[in-house]
């Protein structure tokens, strides 16, 4: 009897393991996510729960004194922080510069690049050179390039083609030419990056469909708009995000072309400023936790309006 | 290289009225006499300086060896210099002092940044780490160290009486001697020698009137010539550590103080206020727009391009403006800041000392070698081989030292001066980056001298407070 209440109740239970297949299935999914999700944890939220909970104290690194908490002070602190917010506005300007400028140039060069010429592959790899430079390497390069006395750039500009005739302090007449000047060398060093992305967008289109546009008697701008530009949409999405977040982020560059001046300050030159700086752990952090919601607020601006599930 | 580092994280703390280089060849009056005769002093640092050979494979012998060698078997690792001649320097020193000893000295090589060093030590510390025995420490340092630092105050007195005195206060904080100093450059005036003959000056200038007269009549005289580049005078104006150097030696010469004083905030007031003016007006005048952009290889590369009348900078200039492809080798030469009445002329120390780790295992063999690295024979041998500025005045006023450093001769009158580092302590770096960010405005012209000083002076009040 006992045995054939065990054998009833496992019937269903034996239904059950039937009808979960699908469910073990998602478990086993689930459990080869694991260390996935581990390292996601330990490198990601870890490090971002604990500078929030650092932007709540006072902490100061390798100090004797001793840490309190304080709950919001930092925060509202940092609400009325002229300085921060000039940083995000420096920030954002160079940005949308940048990212602008990069993303023209870098679709102009990729079309051409995806035509067919003799010498393609090398021409597609010798225009990473300037991104293959580390930056601090070639903002120093740029910083020659610039000076005002001895630089390559004014001698050209004065003694070459005579369009100025003086020599120019780039890096030091005002705060909008310096942004300008900083700007052009992120121009220089990405724009091939940004090509390449999107070249690598352009070359799974199908050229079937270009034959088929020529055979309906379009014109190639009406295709480069009805064919290229959607077609190559994810590759324009993943390639702004990704310049986007970068820029946003920009520190070394900055660095050291400028040095650390009051009026050219990045939000990531703040943030180190605080935190390595000032070992001011405290600020430092609750300037880090502004970054990171300026810069999860782009991406959801880039998600939402761009659509990009869609996409 | 050297420059850089000194000019990079540094700042400053008290006056020293140190007495400078010192007269030339007629030997000075040396300190009392060494208590022992040339040879096997145990574990005490002698004055006798004679017969230091200037060969980079040949470092003086170990007069502390005895001492030392009780010790001998453990390993000691020590925080130097990572490239260039300092780096082989270290080497070298460290392989003898083992050799003679038995001690191992391990030499690490530091992040060649002084900021990042910075960084790097404060994690050391942070975490305890007994990994490191002996630091290189810059001059801005103790103050924010001091509680990680093993107190060498009655180990070191008799050796800490060699050294200028500004430099031991530096390093003293709150009675207790953090390091003892190894090596230590200034700022100073380097000057065409052929220019200021050809336009009719006898001698460099003195006072800063003189130097801005000086200056206008050799640029306007120079790009009347056909070189539109030439300016009059270069020095390092971008906001980073160097500025706040150039500051103090703007403020301290002209009577204007050096920003903070017994714990006050003295940084406003009307001198410094004519001194931030004064600076600012050279600005696209003497001296070239891009100034408020530069560091010291900015200024170094104009300078000796043959393309500036004079230039501010740190000792390293000299030779590296000496050397065979200089285009301004042999006709250039030093002289201290100049003044305006009543200040003195002043030099801000740069510049490093050697401290030891409290958290080291091998204190006592730290010790030791701290001894011998600092002594007056090694500062003399670095001298000859590197031209590391002694912080010894005995040393300094040598005269095999000072045919190796001439420029030594003309500097005696300067005061080291050193940044208020031991009255901020460890908020020192933000003390220097108010100070240099807002001057760095003032030069831009973005705001006015008085403005930017007021400026300065409430954010500083706030911190120190």
């Amino acid at each position: 009897m006992s045995q054939r209440v065990a054998t009833t109740s496992a019937a269903p239970s034996t239904g059950k393991r039937t009808l979960t297949l699908a469910q073990s299935q998602s478990r086993f999914a689930w459990i080869l996510l694991i260390p996935t999700i581990g390292v996601v944890l330990m490198v990601g939220l870890f490090p971002l729960a604990q500078t929030f909970y650092f932007s709540l104290t006072d902490a100061r690194l390798a100090s004797s004194r001793e840490v309190n908490f304080v709950g919001l002070q930092n925060y509202l602190y940092l609400l009325q922080d002229q300085q921060f917010f000039r940083t995000v506005g420096n920030t954002v300007f160079f940005t949308v510069v940048t990212v602008g400028f990069e993303f023209a140039l870098g679709l102009l060069i990729a079309l051409v690049i995806n035509s067919n010429f003799r010498g393609r592959g090398l021409m597609r790899t010798s225009i990473l050179i300037p991104w293959a430079i580390p930056t601090v390497v070639s903002a120093q390069m740029w910083k020659w390039m610039y000076h005002d006395i001895y630089g390559v750039i004014n001698d050209l500009l004065v003694n070459q083609f005579g369009i100025f005739n003086q020599n120019v302090a780039f890096l030091a007449t005002n705060t909008t030419v310096s942004l300008f000047a900083i700007a052009a060398v992120d121009i220089w060093k990405t724009t091939p990056f940004v090509a390449l992305l999107l070249l690598a967008g352009l070359q799974v289109i199908p050229g079937d469909v270009y034959e088929a546009a020529d055979v309906d008697g379009a014109n190639k701008i009406q295709q480069f708009f009805a064919i290229t530009l959607p077609l190559l949409m994810p590759a324009i999405l993943v390639t702004l995000i990704f310049r986007t977040l970068d820029s946003l982020r920009v520190f070394d560059v900055f660095y050291v072309m400028l040095g650390n001046r009051r009026d050219t300050q990045t939000m990531a030159i703040y943030a180190q400023q605080s935190l390595v700086n000032f070992s001011d752990l405290g600020y430092g952090s609750t300037i880090s936790i502004a970054i990171f919601l300026i810069i999860a607020l782009f991406v959801v601006i880039y998600v939402t309006f761009l659509k990009i599930e869609d996409a | 290289m050297r420059s850089t580092l000194m000019g990079m994280l540094l700042v400053m703390s008290m006056i020293l009225a140190a007495c400078g280089g010192a007269a030339p060849a007629p030997a000075p009056a040396a300190p009392a006499a060494p208590e022992s005769p040339a040879s096997g002093a145990v574990g005490v640092t002698t004055t006798d300086i004679d017969g230091i050979s200037s060969d980079i494979t040949d470092p003086p012998a170990v007069f502390n060896a005895e001492a030392a060698s009780q010790y001998a078997g453990t390993t000691l690792r020590f925080y130097g210099d990572a490239v260039g001649l300092g780096s082989d320097m270290d080497k070298a020193m460290a392989a003898k002092f083992s050799e003679e000893t038995g001690i191992n000295v391990e030499v690490l090589p530091r992040p060649q940044d002084a900021t990042e060093f910075y960084a790097q030590i404060q994690r050391f510390f942070q975490a305890q780490s007994t990994e490191t025995d002996v630091l290189m420490m810059d001059v801005i340092w103790p103050g924010a160290f001091a509680p990680h630092l093993y107190d060498v105050s009655s180990i070191f007195a008799e050796e800490a009486q060699l050294h200028y005195p500004g430099i031991v206060e530096n390093n003293t904080v709150d009675g207790k001697l953090t390091a003892l100093p190894w090596f230590g450059d200034f700022g100073m005036l380097f000057y065409r020698t052929d220019l200021l003959a050809e336009y009719g000056f006898d001698a460099p200038p003195t006072t800063w009137d003189e130097l801005e007269a000086i200056a206008t009549a050799v640029q306007e005289g120079e790009r009347a010539k056909g070189n539109p580049n030439f300016v009059g005078f270069v020095w390092q104006g971008a906001a980073y550590e160097g500025l706040t150097c150039n500051l103090l030696e703007w403020f301290y010469s002209q009577d204007g103080g050096t920003f903070l004083q017994d714990g006050a905030v003295t940084i406003n007031n009307p001198q410094a206020v004519e001194a931030l003016e004064r600076a600012a007006g050279w600005v696209g005048g003497i001296s070239p727009s891009g100034v408020v952009s530069y560091r010291e290889e900015d200024a170094r590369n104009v300078f000796q391009g043959g393309n500036a009348m004079f230039m501010r900078n740190w000792p390293y200039a000299y030779s590296a403006g000496n050397t065979d492809d200089s285009p301004i080798k042999g006709v250039f030469d030093v002289a201290p800041l100049p003044v305006t009445d009543p200040g003195s002329p002043a030099g801000t120390v740069g510049g490093w000392q050697l401290a030891i780790s409290t958290y080291s295992q091998n204190k006592d063999a730290a010790v030791e070698f701290v001894r011998y690295a600092t002594s007056p024979q090694m500062q003399k041998w670095r001298a000859l081989v590197g031209t590391f500025v002694p912080t010894i005045p005995i040393v300094s006023e040598d005269a095999e030292v000072l045919e190796a450093m001439p420029f030594l001769q003309n500097l005696s009158p300067v005061v080291r001066v050193t940044r208020p580092s031991r009255e901020t302590g460890e908020l020192y770096n933000e003390a220097s980056t108010i100070i240099f960010q807002s001057a760095n405005e003032a030069l831009l012209g973005s705001t006015t001298a008085a403005d930017a000083l007021a400026q300065a002076e409430q954010q500083l009040q706030r911190l120190v407070r």
